[in-house]
């Protein structure tokens, strides 16, 4: 995918470009405002990783605002040092789709891109979700393993569909945090953690092969394949 | 009406006098003390120059119109004699008028078209008197005696001229002693006003000096001192309990940033020397590039507790400054509180312990839905934690009179009472606390969150255990 990064700290920028390089990303990288707001405007990515604040006097809100004016969507991840809930709600309002707090790890910071790359391009609404031999029906709400119902409560509906809906994706903590539960704040134990092994109980542990993987140093992936 | 216009420009020069003292100083003019002074002078010079006009137009002025209306009423009579009597009755008048006039002040001058005189007490027409209208005040030589006359000319309908005036030399004299004694007073004034405007300042200095005096002294460092009262109770002693009031508050707050900043010292200090020394042994010592790696993401994960760290305390702060209080809105907490029951409730069996949620069907508030979610969660996630297995750990609320109260209760070791109040500060961790891992920042946050609201956070001992009970205003208590 296409990526354009905006931010001004070198040390920052080298690493996150370098990270998404590896990833198998095709990354452009602006150093200040109005190198990004020209790239963005001008050429078509997949998704803009873009710091709030920017030298220059073009700052992140200002090139997302003027991007948002120009009915352009590409997808838009904030990062920002600001993290008070106020500025989080500012960079939203503003038109972007993501914020990220610094210091943040690079890890959060691909699986947020990568599933907002990949949401700019949603499929059709659909109504069933597929995996293997694992079936949500989003419309009867039940979820089928190898033909055999399996009950769910619908936070972990919600978490198995969120998981599907990012299939081949790494989803982290704080992602599923604010997805399936609307949270956005740390809580001091991983809940997570528990959610998503209660979950791997009904969903893998009868069967022979598991769905759920565990990322070490970043979250979880569904899919098919052994990680 | 000349004249008064001349006298009002002798006040005016009274007003520079009292200025110019100031003005040659133009340094001075920025302090406020001489400014009261300048505004003070000015004022009663200003004054005094009004009570002066106002005498002058009373006195001096008055005897002019008197002047003006006795030519007017002569004016008038022998306008009314001469259709009657024609220009022999009007000479008959004149004589008749000038025997009779016992204060031997009435000029009268009838003269023909050659401006020849006819009848009357003035050798020759006076050339200055060349017009109808205006009053005139001219000097005449009367019985060979030169005095000051004042006078009217009247066209008569046959071409000959009427003159008709007063003798107001005793008059004039009255006026010249009268605005001299008035130009004095107002010399007078003047140096009265500049006495007056050096004791302003300097009152006004003595007073301001105790403030001034104590602000610089807390600007050089000396935060202990305040500004000294007089027992008078007038508004600079009430200035005075304000400012040592405020001096008060700002020093618990610096006490207050003092013992967060040490406690971040400490606190911070701890994880900030285990990530530097592991990456320095990793550096010096590492064998492998997997020992090193291992390092490396062990160091990463401590420089992530120390940003969360951060993060808590700049919520808590955020929390604190009240910013948030413009994001509220009414609200019901039984489902949040339900959300935070079902997001624990995992954990909670993880451990071993039975978390029992019991919430009414509703509990009306006016608040930060996402800040009362964080503080239920942080409550709920310390109770989980210092459960004994086996235990149960108890989320209920209820609407008590005018307080939705939300309860929290363990089995835990609890915490030991005179230890309550303590809990609440940054990085605090009670006695039985301290091997469980955590920042010390949980209960900060609820204590802030409860405040924003205008609620408390209370503890209590559940023996064994802790209750914590968060108790906010409820949103009817609100409508009274």
């Amino acid at each position: 995918m296409r990526i354009l990064v905006v931010e001004d700290d070198s040390d920052v920028a080298g690493f996150v470009v370098r990270g998404l390089k590896e990833a198998g990303h095709v990354v452009d990288h602006a150093d200040n405002g109005r190198d990004g707001l020209f790239m963005a405007v001008s050429e078509t990515f997949d998704a803009i990783v873009l710091d709030r604040m920017l030298p220059g006097g073009i700052d992140g809100l200002k090139i997302l605002e003027t991007l948002r004016g120009q009915k352009n969507t590409t997808p838009v991840l904030l990062l920002s040092a600001l993290s008070a809930v106020d500025e989080r709600v500012k960079g939203l309002k503003a038109g972007g789709d993501d914020y990220l707090t610094k210091p943040f790890a690079f890890a959060e910071l691909l699986a947020r891109v990568e599933a907002l790359a990949r949401r700019g391009k949603a499929e059709p609404t659909v109504t069933r979700l597929v995996v293997e031999d694992l079936e949500l029906d989003l419309l009867s709400r039940q979820v089928k393993r190898a033909g055999k119902k399996v009950d769910l409560q619908p936070r972990e509906f919600r978490l198995l569909e969120y998981l599907m809906r990012h299939t081949g994706q790494v989803v982290t903590r704080t992602m599923l945090l604010e997805a399936v539960w609307d949270y956005h704040f740390d809580p001091q134990t991983n809940v997570i953690d528990v959610h998503v092994s209660r979950l791997r109980q009904k969903v893998d542990k009868p069967f022979p092969a598991p769905l759920i993987h565990t990322i070490r140093n970043a979250g979880y992936m569904l899919r098919a394949e052994p990680v | 009406m000349s004249q008064p216009i001349g006298t009002g420009s002798s006040a005016g020069k009274g007003r520079d006098r009292d200025g110019s003292p100031h003005m040659s100083d133009t340094g001075l003019l920025r302090s406020a003390g001489v400014r009261f002074g300048v505004v003070y002078a000015v004022l009663l010079a200003a004054s005094a120059a009004a009570l002066a006009l106002f005498l002058w137009w009373s006195t001096a002025g008055l005897l002019d119109r008197q002047t003006e209306a006795a030519i007017r009423a002569d004016a008038q009579g022998l306008s009314e004699r001469w259709p009657q009597t024609g220009l022999r009755g009007l000479i008959l008048t004149i004589d008749e008028r000038l025997a009779g006039n016992v204060d031997d002040d009435a000029i009268y001058l009838l003269a023909d078209p050659a401006m020849r005189r006819v009848a009357g007490n003035l050798e020759r027409w006076p050339p200055i008197v060349a017009e109808a209208g205006p009053y005139y005040e001219l000097s005449v030589l009367r019985a060979g005696i030169r005095t000051l006359v004042r006078a009217h000319r009247y066209d008569l309908p046959n071409g000959f001229f009427l003159l008709i005036g007063r003798d107001v030399q005793v008059r004039a004299q009255l006026r010249t002693l009268l605005t001299d004694a008035l130009l004095w007073a107002l010399v007078i004034v003047g140096a009265m006003a500049t006495a007056g405007a050096l004791v302003v300042r300097g009152l006004f200095r003595r007073t301001l000096a105790n403030v001034s005096a104590t602000a610089s002294a807390i600007a050089a460092g000396d935060l202990a001192r305040r500004v000294r009262l007089s027992g008078r109770g007038d508004e600079f002693d009430q200035l005075a309990e304000v400012i040592n009031d405020m001096l008060d508050r700002i020093g618990r707050l610096m006490d207050g940033v003092r013992q967060v900043s040490n406690a971040i010292a400490h606190d911070l200090r701890t994880p900030i020397t285990r990530a530097r020394t592991r990456l320095e042994d990793a550096s010096l010592h590492a064998d492998t590039k997997e020992a090193l790696r291992a390092a490396i993401d062990r160091a990463t994960q401590d420089l992530d507790g120390i940003a969360s760290v951060f993060q808590a305390l700049l919520r808590i702060s955020e929390v604190e400054a009240g910013a948030r209080r413009s994001a509220f809105t009414q609200l019901d907490a039984a489902p949040l509180l339900a959300e935070v029951g079902e997001l624990y409730d995992a954990v909670a069996e993880a451990r071993g312990v039975t978390l029992n949620v019991s919430v009414p069907g509703a509990l009306p508030l006016h608040g930060d839905a996402p800040l009362i979610q964080q503080a239920v969660a942080n409550l709920v996630d310390n109770a989980v934690k210092f459960s004994p297995t086996g235990g149960t750990v108890r989320l209920s609320a209820a609407v008590r009179g005018r307080r939705v109260e939300i309860e929290v209760t363990d089995q835990g070791p609890g915490i030991r009472p005179d230890e309550h109040d303590k809990v609440g500060q940054r990085f605090y961790r009670g006695e039985a606390a301290r091997s469980t891992p955590g920042s010390g920042l949980g209960l900060s946050l609820v204590r802030a969150v409860a405040q924003l609201h205008g609620g408390e956070l209370r503890l209590e001992d559940a023996s064994p255990g802790l209750r914590a009970i968060l108790s906010l205003p409820a949103w009817e208590a609100m409508h009274g």
